[in-house]
């Protein structure tokens, strides 16, 4: 009787998330011991786990309180530039990488809820398509103030900051932490695929705590039907407010944990199209849907690559490839077809579980 | 869910399989690549790779010197010598990331010697990799001092940004070639602002007077009309473009409707404006740059160059092209120079071929009597240019 | 007199967005979907009229005309076969593979006419080899592409705006876009109104690629992307869905991008300009002209 009230519909569902990362990361790490894990899908083991955490992130936005946002990689890039000054600034005070990394994500995530607390205030207060601009809008405004930042440390130990001009003090001999436009040179790679498994766990985690609180079921209630949400006095600033801020957070974690992975970082790179690429994978791997999500990003991310064969038609090929994956996933026959799959494993589960019950 | 796992099994089964066949496909064709130089191919093959651009923004640097690589390895495999080169160009869409796993992926092929990355933020991430896995590296293109810094098996064959920016800075005070000077850089660009950080700094040494300092960003780079009278109103008479030429094109053509017209000075970057199809040359009447490679020279080897390029590739090619050619002859002077066999490794090829240019001098496209430090810079002068009637013309 | 040519390129460079954000808010107005290949059909016409005029040597509204319909099938082609399929679909749905078709555009047309930049004629406009002329004691320079621009925007505004009020077609566009389940009860297709929004926008996107590039005369396979980006923020600044409102929306957006530039920061100016517009959402949250949606529960 008890066995059976534990293994609810949500928690076999949230249990196999987990369970799924946990293989995956079992498999890849028996694989790579043997030597048969190429250099190439080695080096995306990291930005796998990144995208993956900033998928799931951004369904927290997406999926869970339904708003659309079109600038989640401006929390990214805050998470990047945070992490990577705090570790280099830190660098000859913690030796340990591991404890290095974890002060840098947590410091990126601190930094990236800060921001999303700024940008909630005003974006959470439109709808639909306005709201969308704005994210973009800020996305854009955080690109162009990284570009244009300048932070270091002169040779009297003080911290300068300086934003379109470099200040004067830190001409030479300092320590640049934010360079401009040159971004961050010589970063020391400290991220690993072990720290990167373990990320998308905590925020597996916070996510499914979160959305099966009474927290969780305010915001989704506010998704479904703002009004009625009011209604029945749900404070629905408040509610949108928190799950907004912690995708922010766990953006800006996995912001870190990208930029640990390379010697250089640039403002650049987390400009629209990233926003939408996650977009994309949150899409593809359906609204709400964790495991969608991971399972996405990670094929998404390794599929570019494993058209790096097709040479010149690899874009469109990849291009190709996505228009159809939407077309066929939104197909009715196909919708039809899957649910009679789905009702039939259904059947069969129940028949299980009452033969337990027996 | 169910349905989604099932769809993506799907697609990753139909992916590995197409990527299967694309391999056999482009495996065939590598071979018909090596065949025209006989049975030699095997053993005796080097294997070169380097990343690039190939699609998006970026893509015409990508291309110009994958192109150009191309074409020499092609000339060195026909000259059917000891010495046989395998290329291989991966894209990396003018992105960090990508770079590395397009690397990584060249790491899977077998590369021995690194082409580094075209652009310069890649690079820097691809060098730090390749120093770590000591591959030896030459980038055609890469000009940032990141790229180099603390890597002592990391070369370049551009000149690097300060060097740029001095030299300019240099160059306009000795030839007296403005009073009022005005800058116009793209701020959100490595090679721009790399460039315009020596440049300020050499002008205040040499007290040239800079009198507008205005900036532009990818995706406001369509409009210059502030920028140009910003200029106009400080009457400034020459306006400094650290840029590429495409940006520089458009900021011709808006000063040409505005009737501004001081004198431009560019960098290397800036080569190529004269070669973009449909250009009114006229606009670029004038025009001053340094350089170190020019299309239109009379010199035999650059003229056979520009010949063999444009009658395969149908483009003109740039200083880009210009730098991978080199880049290619250097390291095939080298190789035969230090003795090297393709049955080498990585590590010992990265040896011999540091020390064989830090020693070397080498006579290519961009230069003659080119060096290398221990830092990996090179040592060759850039050539100040002019553009008279849509020719460029020695300066001096 | 600077701050008044300050002032014309500001309304210059807003017309060519205004243009493009005309077609982002057609569509959207009547299929609720955010097209976000519109800016890469811009770079299509633009390349097809390149070629036409250079290739063949046909006059420059000769080949505007060709590229207009040349843009028209290319819309129509996309609807049919990426859009329509998902008519059911959300639209989250729709917008991903609308990215999946400008990833689409971008990559063939790299293939096609390579990366290396081609430079726009810019003698289409000019009167007698002027290129423009002066006022004011030759204070004020007005480029003639300048002036056609700025023209061309307004004419297809008002031909928009009385297409939509006048004609029975454009009326079966507003109706579906009201509701679409009561438009059919009134015997209007849908589908087919849907499909003809798409041919005007992607008709209308050529002539903005031939503007946009007589202006700024760079073509490459990724032209469109940014440009469209900006439109589609003057669409919603306008209040997306009304057509005065993207017309209103893309000159400010342009002014604005000009004033920042010249009398803030040239480094600085994206992010004024988003800046602003985060201002005004916040003051008037459904766009200048926009509707305001009152919601039933």
């Amino acid at each position: 009787m008890s066995t059976k009230k534990f293994f609810t519909k949500d928690r076999v569902k949230n249990l196999s998330a987990y369970l799924l990362v946990i293989i995956a990361y079992v498999v890849v790490q028996i694989i790579s011991a043997g030597g048969g894990l190429p250099s190439m899908y080695k080096g995306l083991l990291v930005p796998i786990c990144a995208y993956v955490v900033m998928a799931l992130s951004l369904n927290l936005t997406v999926g869970i309180l339904g708003e659309l946002s079109l600038g989640h990689a401006g929390f990214m890039s805050v998470g990047a530039f945070t992490g990577v000054a705090i570790s280099i600034a830190l660098r000859d005070s913690i030796t340990a990488p591991w404890l290095l990394l974890l002060v840098a994500m947590v410091c990126g995530a601190i930094m990236a809820a800060l921001f999303g607390v700024i940008i909630g205030i005003p974006v959470l207060r439109l709808k639909g398509d306005y709201l969308a601009i704005v994210t973009l809008a800020f996305g854009e405004i955080i690109k162009s103030l990284f570009t244009n930042l300048y932070l270091g440390i002169d040779p009297e130990g003080v911290l300068r900051i300086g934003l379109v001009n470099k200040p004067e003090e830190l001409i030479t001999g300092s320590k640049m932490l934010i360079n401009g436009a040159l971004g961050i040179s010589g970063v020391q790679k400290i991220s690993t695929f072990t720290a990167g498994v373990i990320l998308i766990i905590v925020s597996l985690i916070l996510i499914f705590n979160t959305v099966n609180s009474r927290t969780g079921r305010a915001v989704m209630a506010i998704r479904d039907n703002r009004i009625a949400a009011e209604c029945v006095g749900i404070n629905v600033t408040k509610y949108k407010m928190i799950a907004f801020v912690m995708s922010a957070a766990i953006a800006g974690a996995a912001g870190t944990l990208y930029s640990l992975n390379y010697s250089t970082i640039a403002a650049s790179k987390f400009d629209f199209n990233t926003s939408i690429l996650i977009l994309v994978f949150v899409v593809l791997g359906g609204q709400g849907n964790m495991i969608g999500s991971i399972i996405a990003a990670t094929v998404l991310t390794i599929l570019p690559e494993a058209l790096r064969e097709f040479a010149d038609y690899r874009m469109l090929v990849y291009a190709i490839v996505l228009i159809i994956i939407m077309l066929v996933t939104n197909n009715p026959t196909f919708k039809m077809f899957a649910e009679k799959i789905r009702s039939s494993l259904k059947k069969k589960k129940n028949k299980k579980t009452v033969k337990e019950g027996n | 869910m169910k349905k989604f796992l099932a769809l993506m099994l799907a697609i990753v089964m139909a992916v590995a399989c197409l990527a299967s066949c694309g391999n056999n496909a482009t495996d065939t064709n590598d071979t018909g690549k090596t065949d025209n130089t006989g049975d030699t191919a095997g053993a005796t093959v080097f294997k070169i790779g380097g990343t690039g651009p190939l699609t998006g923004d970026a893509a015409i640097y990508g291309n110009a010197v994958k192109n150009a690589a191309e074409l020499a390895v092609k000339e060195i495999n026909a000259k059917g010598g000891d010495i046989q080169f395998e290329l291989k160009y991966e894209d990396d869409t003018h992105d960090a990331e990508k770079a590395v796993t397009a690397y990584n992926s060249l790491k899977d092929w077998g590369m021995q010697i690194f082409l580094g990355s075209v652009t310069s933020k890649p690079c820097e991430a691809t060098s730090a990799e390749s120093y770590e896995d000591r591959y030896f590296t030459l980038t055609p293109s890469a000009s940032s001092t990141a790229v180099l810094e603390g890597k002592d098996n990391v070369f370049q064959m551009c000149f690097m940004d300060p060097n740029q920016g001095s030299a300019s800075a240099q160059y306009i005070s000795d030839k007296k070639l403005g009073e009022k000077i005005a800058v116009i850089y793209k701020s959100d660009d490595v090679y721009s602002t790399g460039v315009l950080e020596t440049f300020k700094t050499k002008a205040a040494e040499l007290n040239l007077n800079i009198v507008s300092e205005q900036a532009f960003a990818t995706g406001a780079d369509t409009d210059f009309t502030a920028q140009l009278k910003d200029a106009q109103a400080k009457g400034a008479d020459l306006v400094f473009l650290p840029m590429y030429y495409t940006p520089a094109s458009l900021i011709l053509t808006q000063a040409d409707q505005m009737g501004y017209a001081p004198a431009w000075f560019g960098v290397d970057g800036m080569d190529g404006i004269l070669t973009i199809e449909g250009f009114d040359t006229s606009l670029a009447e004038g025009v001053m740059l340094l350089t170190p490679f020019n299309a239109d020279s009379e010199d035999e080897a650059t003229k056979a160059f520009v010949e063999t390029y444009q009658s395969t590739y149908g483009d003109i090619p740039n200083q880009f092209a210009a730098d991978a050619y080199d880049c290619v002859y250097a390291i095939y002077q080298a190789l035969e120079a230090g003795k090297a066999t393709a049955d080498m490794d990585k590590e010992a090829l990265s040896d011999l071929l540091v020390e064989q240019f830090t020693s070397m001098t080498f006579d290519g496209l961009t230069g003659e009597g080119m060096t290398w430090d221990e830092t990996g810079a090179v040592t060759k002068s850039p050539k100040g240019m002019v553009i008279k009637d849509g020719a460029y013309v020695g300066l001096d | 007199m600077t701050f008044l040519s300050y002032l014309i390129s500001g309304i210059s460079l807003g017309s060519v967005y205004a243009i493009i954000a005309l077609g982002y808010t057609m569509v959207y107005g009547i299929a609720k979907m955010l097209n976000f290949a519109h800016g890469d059909v811009i770079m299509v016409g633009a390349y097809v009229c390149y070629l036409v005029f250079n290739n063949w040597g046909l006059p420059w509204w000769v080949s505007l005309i060709i590229s207009m319909i040349v843009c028209t099938v290319l819309g129509i082609i996309i609807e049919r076969l990426a859009y329509k399929p998902l008519r059911a679909a959300s639209s989250l749905a729709v917008l991903i593979t609308a990215i999946g078709v400008s990833y689409f555009l971008q990559n063939a047309a790299l293939l096609l006419w390579t990366s290396s930049p081609k430079s726009f004629p810019t003698k289409f406009f000019d009167i007698g080899g002027e290129k423009g002329f002066t006022i004011f004691d030759g204070q004020l320079q007005i480029s003639y592409t300048a002036l056609v621009t700025i023209l061309c925007c307004i004419v297809i505004m008002v031909a928009l705006t009385l297409f939509t009020e006048k004609t029975k077609l454009g009326k079966a566009m507003r109706a579906v876009s009201e509701n679409k389940e009561a438009s059919q009860l009134m015997g209007i297709n849908v589908n087919k109104t849907i499909s003809i929004t798409f041919a005007i926008g992607s008709g209308l996107a050529a002539i903005a690629g031939v503007l946009l590039c007589s202006a700024y005369p760079i073509l490459q396979p990724t032209t469109g992307s940014m440009p469209g980006i900006k439109a589609f923020t003057a669409a919603v600044f306008g209040g997306i869905g009304s057509i005065p409102g993207a017309f209103l929306g893309g000159i400010l957006l342009g002014i604005l991008e000009i004033f920042a530039k010249a009398y803030i920061s040239t480094q600085l100016s994206d992010a004024i300009v988003f800046a602003v517009l985060i201002v005004m959402l916040l003051v008037k949250p459904t766009g200048l002209l926009g509707k305001k949606i009152m919601e039933k529960v």
